[in-house]
């Protein structure tokens, strides 16, 4: 695969949402800081996957990306030019290279509308030179492609299985051969054999178009079989970065570490060999994380005196890994406790 | 004697639409300090068998018939206060979705303490002893304080250990717990999971584990029976379901899924089409519609869970002869896909082939 110059270059991103008190004058009086001084780049061509648990700011991270959201701070740069700031009439030109594609393919189609209208619809907007009868021509190109029957065209969502409705949701997000595709759990909701088949179809897409690819889940081995690059992200930052294979074969950070030896491997050889990391406790709240390394009270090799108090930068670690960890994993603590990782 | 035994288990519900099937004739039985997994997809009859074991399933539109023996009593037929005394005391089980399951509006304790109290004759103040010492054992930190909170002020993880703290109140002889990790992160999972092994280890409970994780099963569970379209259609030890699978449907399930200990290009195969109608299922094999293997004969021929010839207490229900679903496993646990599988296994087993046809005339 090809990986060319930065598509998108995201910089010391930020998202906090406000909480206010009092209903007539609301006041201020904390923030969640979902997204807090994210930076990395995605490469064209690629697909980046961006991991870490619920309440960690990928989906966020999503959103902000796509401009979805608006950002409190920080750049991200399209192919050179800060979107960050764009105002709604000043994106629409760039809304059609980035597209997103859904978790939740109940919700995100509009039930009154037949599936012809709704992957019509970008065309609509952005493309309304376009005749109708040319329209629908190419609707049903983009449903053949995507292995829906064209015939299909005048029925409405609720006639059509979860993994159709997922494969309905693909067509709209790449009907105007957009250059970034941003995937937000696309198929967490989908049963284990139709989950391959989305899988398998965004793969076969990603080489026909030439698509940049922001993959987001939680399921591990989702994200290894599908990314060339990965973030793992904890509590509103970015604590690893790597290539899949550096990051799985030999993840740094303590957090990627406990998360891939927490996935349950399906084959019991390999169950019963590994000593698995648990993580006590649950994600602290991002409306007040913790000081320095947000990973500090979860970490099992915590220094204090040093990590709660010195906030580690994203630096290159052994094997060219971006951690942001002052006591990475050595490759033989890595080899105790993830027994899917090479040595 | 096992502790749960279920025979022949059917439960039907009359709809406008016609009866959907959904469990039709399923057997298994558990040991206590034992844990069986069932695997399937959505509407593969997983829940619906387990909850009509707590009686759950008793509707106007139901038809349940066959039996289901716990401790040498059988609940198909037992009243309806019988089973109170049942549900939540010697047999409790775990829902998926622990908000849903917790009242919003009664505090942790309060709810904990009445759970107990429904099935023993104690005070308020040991009941929450008792309530306090099981969110201990959960993993619950300050379990005293936290008794005091209302479920939303837990985490979802949380939440989830409320709810087999609650379940483990009234030291139960078996626990069913239906998908009690799906909607966790996976460091929350490892956590629940540890958790359901020191269970079996220290108390002897009997588990049944109901998931559509293959990964959850392995680490986990001693028997795996796969359910699909309301049958279990391979039963066995956990190894040999990994090791040594004999069903085209349990095939495709372990090679559908990106794993972590395989390479990274390997390319997944889907399992074609989606899963069946309970209410006109397929006739035959209800599988035959989306098995890469299939013969004219299987459309018609209703496989039995039958023992698989030489593997100790390994049942399947495929009506591919033994010889030629061995060669097709060993072609496809190299990687290869479902249309080369079929070429070798057919070139290889050109011996077996008049076993087949012996064996589809026998059945038809």
């Amino acid at each position: 695969m090809a990986h060319g110059d930065p598509l998108i270059e995201v910089r010391d991103l930020v998202k906090h949402f406000p909480i206010t008190k009092g209903l007539i004058r609301a006041k201020q009086v904390g923030a969640v800081q979902a997204v807090d001084g994210v930076s990395f780049d995605i490469r064209e061509g690629e697909t980046l996957g961006l991991v870490g648990e619920s309440g960690c700011g990928k989906s966020t991270t999503a959103r902000l990306l796509t401009r979805l959201l608006d950002p409190t701070s920080g750049t991200i740069e399209f192919r050179g030019k800060d979107i960050a700031s764009l105002s709604r009439k000043e994106l629409k030109p760039f809304r059609r290279d980035m597209q997103m594609i859904f978790q939740d393919p109940y919700s995100s189609l509009n039930p009154r509308k037949t599936v012809g209208s709704i992957i019509s619809e970008p065309f609509i907007i952005h493309e309304p030179s376009v005749g109708e009868k040319d329209r629908k021509c190419r609707v049903q190109e983009l449903m053949e492609q995507v292995g829906l029957n064209p015939e299909h065209y005048n029925r409405l969502p609720h006639e059509f299985s979860g993994g159709q409705r997922q494969r309905i949701g693909v067509a709209r997000a790449i009907a105007l051969k957009p250059k970034l595709i941003v995937a937000d759990e696309p198929v967490s909701a989908l049963d284990v054999s139709i989950q391959a088949q989305i899988l398998n179809l965004l793969r076969d897409l990603q080489r026909e178009l030439g698509l940049t690819i922001v993959f987001i889940a939680h399921d591990l081995s989702v994200v290894r079989h599908m990314c060339d690059r990965i973030a793992v992200m904890y509590l509103g930052r970015v604590v690893e970065l790597a290539g899949a294979d550096e990051l799985y074969n030999h993840p740094r950070h303590p957090y990627t570490g406990a998360l891939l030896s927490a996935v349950p491997v399906p084959d019991p050889r390999l169950a019963k060999a590994k000593v698995r990391q648990v993580l006590t406790g649950d994600v602290p709240s991002p409306t007040n994380p913790p000081s320095a390394c947000r990973f500090h009270t979860r970490c099992p090799k915590v220094v204090m005196g040093k990590c709660d108090v010195d906030d580690p930068a994203l630096d290159p670690k052994e094997g060219g890994n971006l951690a942001a960890c002052h006591f990475p994993l050595s490759d033989r603590e890595v080899a105790t406790q993830v027994p899917t990782a090479a040595a | 004697m096992a502790l749960l035994e279920v025979e022949d288990l059917r439960v039907h519900f009359k709809t406008d639409d016609g009866v959907v099937k959904a469990v039709d004739g399923i057997s298994y039985s558990v040991d206590a300090g034992q844990t069986l997994g069932i695997v399937g997809e959505s509407g593969s009859g997983k829940s619906v068998s387990s909850m009509t074991v707590m009686g759950l399933t008793r509707a106007k539109n139901a038809t349940i018939t066959g039996s289901i023996r716990f401790d040498g009593k059988e609940l198909l037929t037992a009243s309806e206060d019988e089973l109170r005394a049942v549900r939540g005391g010697p047999i409790s089980m775990i829902f998926q979705d622990p908000l849903s399951s917790l009242h919003p509006m009664y505090k942790i304790g309060k709810q904990l303490v009445e759970a107990v109290r429904t099935h023993q004759d104690v005070s308020k103040a040991r009941a929450l002893d008792r309530a306090v010492e099981m969110l201990g054992l959960v993993g619950i930190p300050e379990p005293r304080r936290r008794a005091d909170s209302y479920p939303h002020e837990f985490s979802g993880g949380m939440r989830q250990r409320v709810m087999i703290a609650m379940a483990l109140c009234n030291d139960p002889k078996l626990l069913i717990a239906d998908e009690p990790t799906t909607a966790l992160d996976v460091t929350v999972q490892a956590q629940i999971l540890d958790l359901l092994e020191k269970l079996k280890r220290e108390l002897d409970t009997a588990i049944v584990l109901i998931t559509h994780d293959l990964g959850v099963v392995a680490e986990v569970t001693d028997d795996i029976a796969v359910m699909y379209a309301g049958r279990i259609v391979e039963k066995a030890h956990r190894d040999d379901i990994f090791a040594a699978p004999e069903h085209p449907y349990t095939w495709g399930l372990l090679r559908s899924i990106p794993r972590l200990d395989s390479p990274r290009d390997e390319e997944l195969v889907p399992i074609p089409g989606r899963p069946p109608s309970l209410i006109n299922p397929p006739s035959g094999c209800s599988f035959h519609p989306r098995c890469p293997y299939v013969r004219e004969a299987h459309t018609r021929v209703d496989p039995l869970l039958e023992a698989v010839p030489g593997a100790a207490g390994h049942e399947v229900a495929c009506l591919l002869p033994p010889a030629t679903r061995r060669a097709l496993w060993a072609e496809l646990s190299t990687g290869a896909d479902p249309e080369a599988a079929k070429a070798v296994a057919t070139a290889a087993g050109a011996g077996s082939g008049t076993g087949s046809v012996r064996r589809e005339e026998e059945a038809s």
